[in-house]
């Protein structure tokens, strides 16, 4: 079968009721959307379908049909101002710990900001509970969230190499 | 729990056998320095990518032409920043150019990488990488840097002390003349390694306990997907294995029907090994389903059948017996005979599991006939030689190459390294005929014990003149060192992690008893983020809290007036209660106040919460305040950050988790009935750093135990009673308050 990931068209060939999530990592070979639970409990596998955070652990891959499936590594292209924002923030105040959790923090924050450029406390709460951190670096995530969401709004998003 | 020989067991044992087919004999610690670094050693050092012109004076340092300074870290990497500490120290001493150092792990050699604290093994726990490292990186730094300015001398013809160094730039101001790090290692490599190198004066300190010096080493790749963790190995033929284990502890695989695993596409094999039943496959999904259809009747007359309401009478009957004695001065007993104002209590703690994140992995693959294993190996020498033992090869022809790993909280580091002895069963249970990569499923995580164990601490104390005139408290949980390689902890019977923080207290009482007993359970347990501290911390703070207020005394002043010995925890407790603006526990609007003070692994740690009941039944903790002594600071931000994700999982830990067991099955499977923390939960933190001069200690594991007891305290003020068991919260409550 064929998906489009990260604007690419890929042959898989899977079993239909694979996740998603397998797809992307054994098949397709892109490691950087995680595993943690495969329950859809704990959001380490987020990736987006059409824009829209999902958890690629509970997608069979034969449900994505032609859907636009972006992943970790592919946010840069397809959300540069707001990716460019939230890695330079996670970075410039050493958000992560093991960092295992981190990308799908990263595609819900990212998620985040598209839709809602100044999210308050409780916008920040409903969009990312779905992340678990063992680590508990979420002080650190909202923090981010919050100076990305200022350094968006007044346009200081250039030179943002994550 | 060990299945391997006696022999193969003890690091001690295995680390002779090793030593003693090395040429060379060399003692760790200061002489590191010394060393040459071998070829074998050497050739592991240099896997990333590297310049020519390679300049290595030493294990731990490396420097190449183009400026990089590579920093060899024997500690994991693991979210608790040793990467970024340890070349901290050294980049000072060097005066490096912090956006020229890299940070890499070791590879398994206790000669050179020994954690000095644990002796002659390599790993990482117990809060220790700082501590041990601090002297040890600081003349790795000194060293390189001697070096290159002797090298830099000798090309300008000038003296060295007329040579400055700063951010990576060499210079000689009177001609002028300077250049970066690079231009000189070629002729710094052909240099004697100076025996005695001159460490800087603290006060002249520009990266170590300066805020914003440094950034971690790893945030930007472990924020774009790019870190890459042991489940993301991929090797040509890799296959995937994951392991049908025993419903029980202790049972085994009687009959196995694998027709139908055997039939799902890309299920490669099915064999035995003595942990379960593995099966081999192409992919992920493949082995998860094959795993799926297998058949196993499991044969558990071996097997731990009882479960935690069982295991909890046992205990509590045990916790009234006289136990072994590990604490006593004075006679606790004559007090209690006078038979004036007592206060019992008796407190209830779960099994825990640790969650990492990334759940239990590791790869191993085939180079002739040496063994490479890529996994986040925690105690590399247990590791590495139980490999060894099990492969039945020398431990020359195994190498362990330690990766980032997503989490531990002490789950990686094993003291039988029992999921290294997995690994390599699984390899050898199909003739090293494929590399393989083993993981465990979160249910696997969750299910498969190594737990925190649970305890029963049973408390008694005698109030005589307004004062606290006796404290007796008895201990009863399993010994997880019992039957380990580090079972020589144990002294006279006595487990010290079992009783860690509650056989000394930080106050001054004039009779004081502590005992314990370690009943022998089926269930197998280990170190969990803070050990003994982990329960000892809430029995001891809360109990102490309950006396104090019995007494009329205000919670931080009261214990500030038992603490005169111990000016450190006096210290924390000042910082944190100045910090929060303490006037007193509450309530005030709904909201009120605990506080707790806990020495662990070193460093000393205060902590006050902000509580308020929600109204779904829960706590509500708002803010958490904490204060911290741990010795010279060397990452401030680091510490800060430790501290955060200190409280968050002691919180979440406190407030949500167990691991029941019912007829000796775990009854929890994934994070929908292990519930943890989230973002939405997470207190405000606001942390201070006490500034000291004495050495270092750590910051991993001292976050965590005064968290719960400082909510419990507040919970206390808000009619809730004094909560004695954890979980604060279960289905229970919350159906309670409905």
């Amino acid at each position: 079968m064929k998906i489009k990931v990260n604007g690419q068209e890929r042959e898989i060939d899977a079993a239909p009721d694979m996740p998603l999530l397998w797809a992307l990592r054994d098949i397709i070979g892109l490691t950087g959307t995680k595993f943690g639970c495969g329950v859809a409990q704990c959001g380490a596998c987020t990736v987006w379908m059409n824009g829209r955070p999902l958890r690629s652990c509970a997608m069979p891959v034969q449900a994505v049909g032609d859907s636009e499936i972006t992943t970790i590594e592919g946010i840069g292209a397809v959300a540069a101002r707001e990716s460019q924002a939230v890695q330079r923030e996670w970075a410039a105040l050493d958000v992560p710990q093991c960092g295992y959790c981190q990308s799908g923090q990263v595609m819900s924050a990212v998620a985040l900001l598209r839709i809602n450029p100044k999210p308050t406390d409780r916008d920040i709460d409903l969009a990312m509970n779905g992340n678990i951190c063992r680590c508990a670096t979420y002080v650190r995530i909202r923090q981010a969230i919050k100076t990305a969401s200022d350094s968006l709004a007044s346009g200081a998003a250039s030179g943002g190499a994550a | 729990m060990s299945r391997l020989p006696q022999a193969y067991y003890s690091p001690a044992a295995l680390l002779s056998r090793a030593v003693s087919r090395r040429a060379a004999l060399r003692g760790l610690g200061a002489l590191v320095i010394g060393v040459q670094l071998p070829l074998r050693a050497r050739a592991q050092a240099t896997a990333s990518p590297a310049g020519t012109g390679l300049f290595a004076p030493n294990a731990f340092v490396r420097v190449g032409a183009d400026d990089t300074v590579t920093i060899v870290s024997k500690h994991i990497e693991f979210g608790q920043g040793p990467w970024t500490g340890l070349a901290t120290i050294a980049a000072e001493e060097m005066d490096a150019d912090w956006s020229k150092v890299r940070a890499e792990h070791a590879p398994s050699d206790a000669k050179l990488y020994a954690n000095l604290a644990f002796g002659t093994l390599q790993g990482t726990g117990g809060s220790s990488a700082i501590a041990n490292s601090y002297e040890q990186m600081r003349k790795a730094g000194a060293s390189a840097r001697a070096m290159l300015v002797t090298a830099a001398a000798r090309q300008w013809q000038v003296p060295e002390t007329e040579i400055s160094v700063a951010a990576g730039v060499i210079t000689h101001q009177k001609s002028g003349r300077s250049g970066r790090f690079g231009a000189f290692a070629a002729a710094a490599s052909r240099l004697p390694v100076p025996k005695d190198p001159p460490l800087k004066d603290a006060a002249g300190f520009r990266l170590i306990g300066r805020d914003h010096s440094v950034r971690r080493l790893d945030s930007a790749e472990k924020s774009n997907g790019q870190a890459m963790f042991t489940l993301d190995q991929r090797l040509p033929g890799m296959l995937t294995v994951v392991l049908a284990r025993p419903p029980r502890f202790g049972g085994v695989a009687a009959q196995v029907d694998d027709a139908a695993a055997r039939a799902v596409h890309g299920v490669v094999d099915v064999k035995r090994v003595p942990t379960g039943v593995a099966v081999y496959a192409e992919n992920t999904w493949a082995a998860l389903q094959g795993r799926k259809a297998l058949r196993i009747t499991w044969d558990e007359t071996r097997a731990e059948k009882r479960g935690t309401d069982e295991l909890l009478a046992e205990y509590r009957l045990l916790s009234k017996q006289p136990g072994l004695s590990a604490g006593m001065h004075g006679d606790p007993k004559a007090v209690f005979a006078r038979g004036g104002q007592m206060l019992e209590a008796e407190y209830i703690f779960p099994y825990l599991a640790h969650g990492p994140m990334e759940p239990l992995d590791g790869c191993l693959s085939w180079e002739g006939d040496t063994a490479v294993i890529r996994m986040g190996s925690q105690i590399q020498t247990g590791d590495h030689g139980t490999i060894a033992a099990t492969l039945g090869i020398p431990m020359e022809k195994v190498q362990i190459h330690t990766l980032l790993a997503g989490g531990s909280f002490g789950r990686r580091g094993q003291a039988n390294s029992h999921f290294a002895a997995e690994l390599a069963e699984v390899s050898k249970a199909i003739n090293r005929s494929r590399p393989v990569k083993l993981m465990w499923t979160r249910e696997d995580d969750l299910q498969g014990g190594y737990y925190r164990p649970m305890v029963v601490h049973r408390m008694r104390a005698a109030i005589e003149n307004g004062a606290i005139a006796a404290w007796s408290s008895t201990v009863v949980t399993q010994s997880f060192l019992k039957g380990s390689p580090f079972e020589a902890m144990i002294q006279n019977g006595l487990d010290p992690t079992s009783v860690e923080g509650a056989s000394e207290l930080p106050y001054e009482l004039p009779n004081f008893s502590c005992e314990l007993h370690s009943p022998a359970v089926g269930v197998p347990t280990l170190w969990w983020r803070s050990v003994g501290h982990s329960h000892t911390g809430y029995a001891v703070e809360t109990f102490i809290d309950e006396l104090l207020e019995k007494t009329g005394k205000d919670p931080v002043a009261g214990r500030l007036e038992l603490m005169g010995k111990q000016p450190r925890a006096a210290g924390v407790l000042r910082a944190v209660a100045k910090a929060a603006n303490w006037t007193g526990p509450g309530p005030v609007s709904g909201r009120a106040r605990g506080c707790a003070v806990v020495e662990s692994f070193g460093s000393y740690v205060a902590q006050i919460a902000e509580v308020s009941m929600g109204e779904s039944g829960e706590p509500i903790v708002h803010k958490v305040w904490c204060a911290v002594d741990c010795g010279v600071a060397v990452n401030p931000d680091v510490i800060r950050a430790q501290m955060e994700g200190g409280v968050g999982y002691g919180l979440g830990h406190a407030l949500f988790a167990a691991v029941p067991l019912r007829d000796g099955v775990p009854t929890v499977s994934n994070f929908n009935n292990y519930r943890s923390l989230r973002i939405n939960e997470m207190p405000e933190v606001e942390v201070v750093i006490v500034p000291s001069t004495e050495k270092p200690s750590g910051v991993g594991e001292p976050g965590v135990p005064p968290v719960a007891p400082a909510v419990g305290n507040a919970l206390a003020r808000l009619g809730k009673g004094r909560v004695r068991q954890l979980p604060f919260v279960t289905p229970k409550t919350v159906e309670k308050s409905v």
